[in-house]
């Protein structure tokens, strides 16, 4: 079916400023991806999909121009023993990584991941994105595995000693971006991946992770404070066996942030969470675009995201639990909630769930409240400046989030990253 | 120590007027009950004198050691010695109790232009406080009274106020809800804390609470004002005959 008018144009203006890398064996999953984008065409206004944010910023032929935000705070997980690996504008800078050596992993850039014949990455680029088109289209994440120059493909076979840290840099005001990581935890290995940092101007981020049976990763993700910058950012994975996957993620400012999360529970007795929080002032509209599949018997899956928003910020959140015919015992768990600190800001939640099988526990819920008169008094009342109370509260309104972290060092990098943010804008 | 002087107090959303002229002056270390029925106004005295919001002063004043308290936001009045036992303590999740009486604590003397207390010091007071109100280190973890028992609420009450160590302690029904062991408690908690520099202002429906705290004068309120004033055997009067003779006799 031809695509509308509109769309078409602006999907044929977008292309014509990008290049297909020559990629070697990625090349078919690129030319693949291309075609995907091509016949859905990129996201418009009236798409469903994108009824609450608008992509226009997302797809125009060059990124909006976006200050750099200079701050003296310490650098986050910066005390934590870590291996980075540096991106600058979403150009791997070789320079400011580590060297990517370290037991029970093996790194990769995608660009490599054919002259080194690594059969597994060659299986999975691509592949769960073009998976995760169906049953709702997401056309920037097919833009992304047919575009995306840069990135890397990680390999776990074991349990590496420290956390893997993709450090996303922003330097260039007009900056445009595509990053596309694939991750492969082999069966029993563990792994905990981090990512940080404003990235660019315009950030399109896709991370592909297959996890095995018994695998487990952590993904802790902490999205950078350049008021100005955009991002659209994909994570598909699919889960083994008993495998777990907990991923949580802090916003902290940003013009424009869309986080889709795509989770498929393939095997029996998998885990899955993902979780956010997300502080905004002023130009801030944050969307949380969830889509969460139950496919194997007595799978557990969370979604916790909480959104402070003031002076006119914007949340969104959109999370579906879909529990295939089958997918008995299943224990679904939805809750999106935001703490707006005043009368200007909004936020606009579609919780979803969409259930075949009828030995299941799945619960949603959602709200959006002002901080509690009565608790600020009492804490007031107890001789807690006002302005230290109502920080008290909100971090307390995003610890449900945050606890979902498990790691108690990384858990504290972000309450620091908060308790800093609170400071400035409260 | 307090002194209120024809306070009238309205609700700030309606026109209706809850205290129509109240006169009290709390010595230091001293006791002062105020006892009345439902709808008399007590609990909306208390929150006067705390600073809650809603409420619009019309008329009077309200001092603590001649500072205005009226003029102050309720954490300064904290720091200038108020404190408020509330009768329906606030359940926060997401606040561990530990650190927000930390919080509050270092708030106080921070204000106070005090050095703040070392974690170590905090933990050292806290603990022994804790021990003698019976609360165990499981309840100084957990977020503030989220999951207390209506006795644990109350207890933990007074565990801030112990290590507040406030000038005037405004009690509001303490002993609503309690069992008679676990008032007991709670009152042990209060007696431990009178001493000379300090008043208490003890708001309660029944005389048992005073049984166990016995208080130096007895007030009565109705209708938004005092219209009795007693030692302690006025509260026995009200235990025994109710409030109809007494407002009977005033009227």
């Amino acid at each position: 079916m031809a695509l509308p008018e509109v769309k078409q144009t602006a999907t044929e203006a977008r292309l014509a400023t990008l290049t297909m890398p020559d990629a070697g064996c990625t090349r078919a999953a690129r030319e693949d991806a291309l075609a995907r984008v091509l016949e859905m065409g990129l996201p418009g206004r009236r798409d469903e999909y994108w009824k609450y944010t608008r992509p226009d910023t997302l797809i125009s032929p060059e990124a909006p121009r976006a200050a750099l935000f200079n701050s003296d705070e310490p650098l986050l997980f910066g005390n934590l023993d870590r291996l980075k690996i540096v991106f600058i504008d979403g150009v791997f800078s070789a320079e400011d990584s580590d060297d990517l050596e370290l037991e029970g992993v093996s790194i990769d850039r995608i660009e490599d991941i054919c002259c080194k014949d690594i059969h597994w990455a060659k299986e999975l680029y691509g592949v769960l994105e073009a998976r995760g088109q169906s049953p709702v289209q997401r056309p920037l994440a097919a833009l992304n595995t047919a575009f995306a120059a840069d990135g890397v493909a990680i390999h776990v076979t074991g349990k590496p000693s420290k956390p893997i840290s993709l450090i996303y840099r922003h330097a260039s005001e007009t900056s445009d971006a595509m990053l596309h990581h694939i991750i492969r935890v082999e069966s029993g290995a563990e792994v905990t991946i981090l990512e940080n940092g404003p990235a660019a101007s315009r950030f399109n981020k896709c991370m592909e992770i297959d996890i095995a049976d018994g695998g487990i990763l952590h993904h802790v993700r902490a999205q950078g404070r350049d008021h100005e910058r955009r991002a659209a950012t994909h994570m598909f994975t699919r889960l083994g066996q008993e495998s777990v996957y907990k991923s949580f993620t802090l916003t902290v400012n940003g013009i424009l942030t869309r986080n889709e999360q795509v989770v498929e529970l393939t095997g029996d007795d998998a885990v899955a969470h993902v979780a956010g929080a997300c502080v905004g002032d002023g130009d801030f509209h944050h969307d949380d675009t969830v889509f969460v599949t139950h496919d194997a018997v007595n799978c557990e899956s969370r979604q916790v995201f909480k959104k402070v928003l003031r002076n006119g910020a914007t949340g969104v959140f959109q999370g579906k639990i879909l529990v295939k015919e089958g997918a008995q015992k299943t224990d679904g768990y939805q809750i999106s909630q935001s703490l707006l600190l005043d009368d200007d800001s909004q936020f606009l939640a579609k919780p979803e769930l969409e259930i075949y099988a009828d030995d299941v526990a799945c619960s949603h819920g959602s709200t959006s409240g002002a901080i509690d008169e009565t608790a600020l008094f009492y804490l007031r009342s107890r001789g807690v400046p006002v302005k230290d109370a109502t920080n008290m509260l909100t971090l307390a309104f995003l610890a449900e989030a945050v606890d979902e972290i498990e790691d108690a060092a990384l858990a504290e990098a972000i309450v620091n990253r908060l308790e800093g943010w609170l400071s400035r804008h409260i | 120590m307090l002194e209120i002087k024809n306070l009238h107090v309205k609700l700030e959303e309606e026109e209706k007027q809850i205290l129509k002229g109240v006169d009290l002056t709390v010595e230091a270390g001293k006791v002062h009950a105020i006892m009345g029925p439902n709808g008399s106004g007590k609990s909306t005295l208390s929150y006067v004198l705390s600073g809650r919001d809603g409420y619009e002063v019309t008329e009077g004043s309200a001092t603590l050691e001649g500072a205005d308290l009226l003029e102050m936001e309720p954490e300064e009045r904290a720091a200038a010695g108020i404190f408020l036992a509330f009768q329906y303590p606030v359940e926060i999740p997401g606040v561990g109790n530990m650190t927000f009486l930390r919080t509050a604590v270092n708030a106080q003397r921070k204000a106070r232009g005090e050095e703040e207390l070392s974690a170590a010091d905090f933990l050292k007071e806290v603990r022994a406080k804790a021990k003698s109100l019976k609360i165990d280190a499981d309840m100084l973890k957990r977020p503030v009274n989220v999951g207390f028992s209506g006795g644990e609420k109350k207890r933990n009450e007074i565990l801030q106020m112990a290590m507040l160590e406030p000038k005037m302690c405004i009690l509001d029904e303490t002993d609503s809800g309690l069992d008679v062991d676990a008032m007991k408690l709670v009152a042990e908690g209060v007696n431990a804390l009178r001493d000379e520099g300090r008043g208490f202002l003890v708001i309660t429906h029944y005389q048992r609470l005073l049984d166990h705290i016995k208080p130096d004068v007895v007030h009565i309120m109705a209708d938004g004002r005092i219209v009795k004033t007693g030692g302690p055997d006025l509260a026995l009067e009200v235990e025994n005959n109710g409030y109809a003779d007494i407002l009977a006799e005033v009227n």
